[in-house]
């Protein structure tokens, strides 16, 4: 009989001693597939569903590979030490792990079965009975909002924005515990208005106190190449510090939320 | 989240005397090496030990001697600061060849005046046959000798030149007691002899030897009250008249009686201190558990409302950088070894006391404050960690740790305290231990630990492997068979097993020679007076005098031999993919890559010198084509590299230690137990064991140059890895699976200390949830029973612009290995190899 230990779903990475994303010290899975293309996103291999080559340093790498929740599991396993002396856990990433619900439910499940603390990254860009799916397996819930403006985010992200606002409702209210976060991408959405915007919407979230402003970084930009994609951000330039430190200020005048720069 | 304690204000005073101290290049001092001589020459019919208290009171009366400007606590061994002083009575030898190389060299260079060498070269001869070091190599077997100093397996070339040091003296004993309290014990033992006993003489001349180096000491200090006072007179700043007024006082006072104060009892530690290192050349004396036997006298006075925090931070201070004052100069090719001006005088603080209490006080935390306002290489400042170490402790340490300064080490009373009682150690005595020199850990005031006996290369006798024993051109260990005949893996791992074993006794013979050696030509009665049971056994340290007595020699290079019999199983012998003969001929032609820039230059050199013994005339032509073949590989045909470079990536293929994987780690485990279980079986003259350490100071670099290319493809003349971690750039799944990695290892099986060095990017530091986070780290490496682990927390950048631009980075300090070091003074491939150490970071 199949269980959920048996249940098998597509990663492209596994990142131990995170330190950065989320609290304690976390592994992260990185689950293949995603519905946005966003196109400041540092990890462009985790878009597609299908298993790719990307050259990286001159030499071809398979990226993405089939691991069942049982192997996954004895691998998230190995740093429970850490976990345990830092509050961590693990941490689903991606891609969107809402893309792939029934295993990203079984791991869940497993983690929580095994006493490990769990956390998503994620879009929310789900149908909702995903959402309410996977959710209540969650500790901590780290979620995207990138733009109020739907046209602008579709034109950015190929997706609107209508659903990932109501998921993201629904979400405060009913997740254990919810950070929102904000890429902060020039010639998307870096402007003072902008960010207010989002931080107002962020604001009137139901037990939503956090929000995070994450500044754009290029670092994905060779994995572009690697694939043989398109990099179209090549011309924007990281946000200056300083600038940084006025949208926070101007976030912060739009809500009551505590705001920090980076995750 | 908890605040960082103990953030207390720095004296203006500090920057001053740190600012002095590094004003110009050490310097060698002749003073000591005149002094010693003509005491030795009115001595001559004098049993060894008195001979060696009457050196030491002729060097106390007569050296000069100086306070420096700012000052509070007084001492010095050099006028010159930083500077040092020669011991010929252990070895000179090395010194005159050097003279005109030693201010220019890479590794810790010194200045000699041409007064010096006059001074120096004219009492030489005096010594000539007579040293340690002559002893030494006459008690070694022929071959011993030979490999020893021929063959790059092992070096006990520390003690072999130098003395032994390595210990922590009973320096609660001197402060609350004075020497006159030792004085009055050595009588009272005095009286207790019996004419009529067998041994009456050595312990009588020991017991007075004793005596007249405690009076030695005392008097010392009383020169410099002296000195004090009459600078005092002189003064026409009323802070500082005061302040030489309060010196003289202190010096009246102490060590000779026991400490009043706090204040009194900072000068008496550091008299100890730095008379140790003027008696004998031995490093790593290190102070201990400062914290915990200076804590009495810090809260008498703060009760009493004596002192402020402001002020005990000041003279804590203040002996931080006396620390850095102590010098000592060692040849080229040990200096590389030891390379940073290392004195590893370590300092440890929290722990348990005999009765497994915690014992962490203010000072505890003061000490890595001070750590914090020196910024200098010494001490070697260390933490005991256990399961009741206040937490604030550990983020004040990990606040020291994110400055980058490689300071404090982290050590696990859980793993330490069982390993020692393995060895004999009553529980009290374990629980009491300090941590000497780089990592070894000792019961203080009662061990002579001969730790550091020797460094042993693991890699080495995997090459005889390859060569039926055979190095040179000559059979220097076993006639293990042919490698072409062999079958099986087990065949391969036995005649490794049997080489190294081999190996471990040369270099338990020549430690022993060399033991033997201080035992007859350099007993230290003032070390001995402080360690028990010297005074109740009337014999020196050196004779086996201590309550404990070890050898202690490390070995180094397990990642490389586990990773090369795992390629050798894995590649030869079970999967076909390389032949034996292949193997073999790669590692010959160095994977056809050619040799380092340094090793080719030394080929050119020795190449040239052949043509030119057989009367060719050798030209820049032909000097520029030797450079040029031995860098590139000139005679390996290109086919031939071709299928090099396939067989580097299979290897490259082949699972590595250092990346959680189980079944790899439980064989590098093994591995490191084929050294540390072979030496268990050897014994020392003073009634000791021999004890294995994993670790190598910084020897991983100077002896992987004498090592040839490794199944594993570390490629020749390069650094084998530097300690239990992993080889450099081969784990790449994170610190956490590193740090499992090495704990997979038998490590309580090297009770003389293993040493992890970690490299971490100050991102992972950042804010009070990096330092949270990486106390975490921490703590969940060493609930696995992980035993030391050290950090370097600088970035790849920051060296790589010191190496560009040193000017620019004379104070930068690196943790090196089991010690922190100035990064500029260190050798350039000892740079390279801190600089290849993995980075550990996380995504941003």
């Amino acid at each position: 009989m199949e269980t959920f230990y048996d249940r098998t779903g597509r990663i492209f990475d596994i990142q131990r001693f995170s330190i950065h994303d989320g609290p304690g010290i976390r592994t992260i899975v990185f689950l293949k597939g995603c519905y946005l293309r966003c196109r400041w996103c540092c990890n462009p291999e985790s878009q597609e569903y299908k298993i790719e080559q990307m050259t990286m340093n001159g030499a071809v790498k398979t990226v993405g590979r089939d691991m069942t929740v049982r192997a996954l599991l004895e691998e998230l396993e190995k740093d429970r030490v850490y976990y345990e002396r830092s509050s961590g856990g693990i941490t689903l990433s991606g891609g969107e792990a809402m893309a792939q619900p029934e295993f990203a439910e079984a791991l869940l499940r497993a983690c929580h079965a095994a006493g490990l603390n769990t956390a998503i990254e994620t879009t929310a860009c789900a149908k909702r009975e995903v959402v309410e799916q996977i959710i209540p397996h969650l500790d901590h819930v780290m979620m995207d909002i990138k733009h109020m403006d739907s046209a602008k985010h579709k034109d950015f992200t190929r997706q609107p924005n209508e659903q990932i606002l109501a998921n993201a409702r629904w979400i405060a209210e009913n997740a254990a515990h919810m950070v929102v976060r904000v890429p902060v991408i020039p010639t998307f959405n870096d402007t003072e208005a902008e960010i207010a915007a989002i931080a107002a919407f962020a604001g009137s979230l139901p037990k939503v106190k956090e929000l995070h402003l994450l500044p754009y970084h290029r670092l994905g930009q060779d994995k572009y190449t690697g694939l043989g994609r398109e990099y179209t951000l090549a011309h924007i330039q990281p946000p200056a510090a300083g600038h940084m430190a006025a949208l926070k200020a101007a976030a912060e005048r739009a809500c009551g939320l505590h705001v920090q720069i980076g995750g | 989240m908890s605040e960082i304690k103990f953030v207390i204000q720095k004296s203006p005073r500090i920057d001053q005397l740190v600012a002095d101290l590094f004003a110009k290049m050490p310097e060698i001092e002749p003073y000591r090496a005149e002094l010693v001589t003509e005491s030795y020459r009115q001595t001559e019919n004098l049993p060894i030990i008195k001979r060696r208290s009457a050196a030491f009171r002729h060097i106390l009366e007569n050296i000069p001697i100086i306070i420096r400007p700012g000052e509070l606590i007084v001492g010095s061994n050099s006028i010159a600061p930083r500077g040092c002083q020669t011991f010929p009575e252990y070895s000179f030898e090395w010194l005159p060849p050097e003279y005109d190389t030693i201010a220019t060299r890479e590794a810790d260079p010194f200045y000699i005046s041409p007064e010096t060498i006059r001074r120096l070269d004219a009492v030489h001869p005096y010594w000539k046959g007579k040293t340690v070091s002559d002893l030494a190599a006459s008690n070694m077997d022929p071959e011993v000798l030979d490999v020893f100093k021929n063959h790059g397996m092992f070096t006990v070339g520390n003690y072999f030149y130098n003395g032994v040091g390595h210990l922590t003296v009973n320096y609660e004993k001197v402060i609350k007691f004075g020497y006159e309290g030792i004085m009055e014990e050595a009588r009272a033992e005095l009286a207790k002899l019996r004419r009529g006993q067998g041994d009456y003489a050595d312990r009588r001349n020991f017991l007075e030897a004793v005596i007249e180096s405690c009076e030695a000491v005392i008097g010392y200090a009383h020169r410099y009250a002296e000195l004090a006072r009459r600078e005092a007179e002189s003064c026409t700043d009323p802070t500082r008249k005061a302040e030489l007024l309060q010196i003289a006082a202190n010096c009246d006072r102490v060590p000779a009686k026991g400490a009043r104060s706090f204040y009194e009892a900072c000068q008496s530690f550091w008299f100890v201190q730095q008379l140790l290192q003027m008696e004998s050349s031995g490093h790593s004396i290190s102070p201990g558990r400062f914290d915990f036997y200076m804590y009495p006298f810090f809260k008498a006075d703060l009760d009493a409302g004596k002192i402020t925090y402001e002020q005990a931070q000041e003279l804590l201070d203040c002996i931080w950088v006396k620390l850095n004052d102590l010098n000592k100069v060692r040849d080229a090719a040990s200096a590389e070894g030891f390379a940073g001006y290392g004195l590893f005088q370590n300092l440890i603080v929290g722990g348990q006391d005999a009765e497994g209490r915690d014992i962490t006080n203010d000072l505890s935390y003061m000490c890595m404050e001070a750590q914090m306002h020196v910024r200098l290489p010494q001490p070697s400042l260390s933490i005991r960690v256990w399961n009741r170490t206040p937490h604030a402790l550990l983020v004040k340490a990990a606040s020291v740790t994110r400055e980058g300064l490689g300071v404090p080490a982290y050590y696990n009373d859980e793993v330490i305290i069982p390993s020692m009682m393995s060895r004999g150690h009553t529980l009290e005595d374990a629980r009491g231990y300090s941590i000497i020199g780089c990592v070894e850990p000792q019961a203080p005031g009662k061990t002579d630990g001969w730790h550091d006996a020797a460094f042993f290369n693991m890699v080495r006798p995997l090459e005889l492997v390859f060569s039926s024993g055979v190095d040179k051109g000559q059979q220097i260990g076993p006639r293990t068979p042919d490698v072409l005949q062999m079958t099986t893996f087990q065949q391969f791992y036995d005649a490794y097993k049997t080489q190294q074993e081999f190996m471990i006794e040369m270099m338990a013979q020549a430690d022993n020679a060399v033991d033997a050696a201080h035992r007859e030509r350099a007993p230290l009665p003032f070390e001995s007076c402080m360690v028990e049971d010297c005074l109740a056994r009337g014999k020196s340290i050196q004779q086996g005098g201590a309550h404990y007595n070890f050898t202690g020699p490390q070995g180094f290079g397990i990642a490389n031999v586990a990773d090369s019999l795992a390629v050798m199983r894995e590649l030869v012998f079970e999967k076909h993919l390389v032949s034996m003969a292949e193997m073999k001929q790669a590692l010959a032609d160095n994977f056809g890559k050619g040799m380092i820039p340094k090793k080719a230059l030394e080929l050119t050199v020795a190449a040239a010198k052949v043509m030119k013994d057989q009367g060719v005339d050798v030209t820049d032509e032909h000097i520029k084509a030797f450079y040029s073949n031995f860098l590139n590989a000139a005679t390996v045909p290109a086919d031939k590299k071709k299928r090099y470079d396939e067989i580097l990536s299979l290897i490259d293929s082949v699972p590595k230690y250092g990346n959680d994987i189980e079944e790899v780690d439980l064989f590098a485990r093994e591995i490191g137990q084929t050294y540390t279980k072979p030496l268990l079986k050897h014994t020392n003259p003073r009634g000791g064991i021999f004890q294995a350490g994993l670790y190598p100071v910084s020897a991983n670099v100077p002896l992987g140059y004498d090592a040839g290319a490794t199944p594993d493809g570390r490629l020749a003349n390069t650094p084998v890895a530097d300690g239990v971690g992993p080889m450099s750039g081969r784990d790449t799944c994170g610190p956490t699976a590193t740090a499992n990695s090495v704990a997979r290892l038998d490590l309580g099986d090297a009770s003389n200390g293993t040493l992890l060095n970690q490299k971490f990017h100050p991102s992972a530091l950042a804010g009070e949830e990096g330092l949270e986070k990486f106390v975490a780290y921490l703590r969940g490496f060493f609930d696995q029973k992980g035993m030391h682990v050290q950090y370097n927390v600088v970035s790849r950048e920051t060296l790589l612009d010191a190496q560009a631009h040193p000017e620019n980075y004379k104070t930068l300090v690196v943790r090196v290995a089991g010690y922190s070091a100035l990064f500029t003074t260190l050798s350039r491939s000892l740079q390279d190899d801190i600089i290849n150490r993995t980075e550990q970071t996380s995504t941003p």
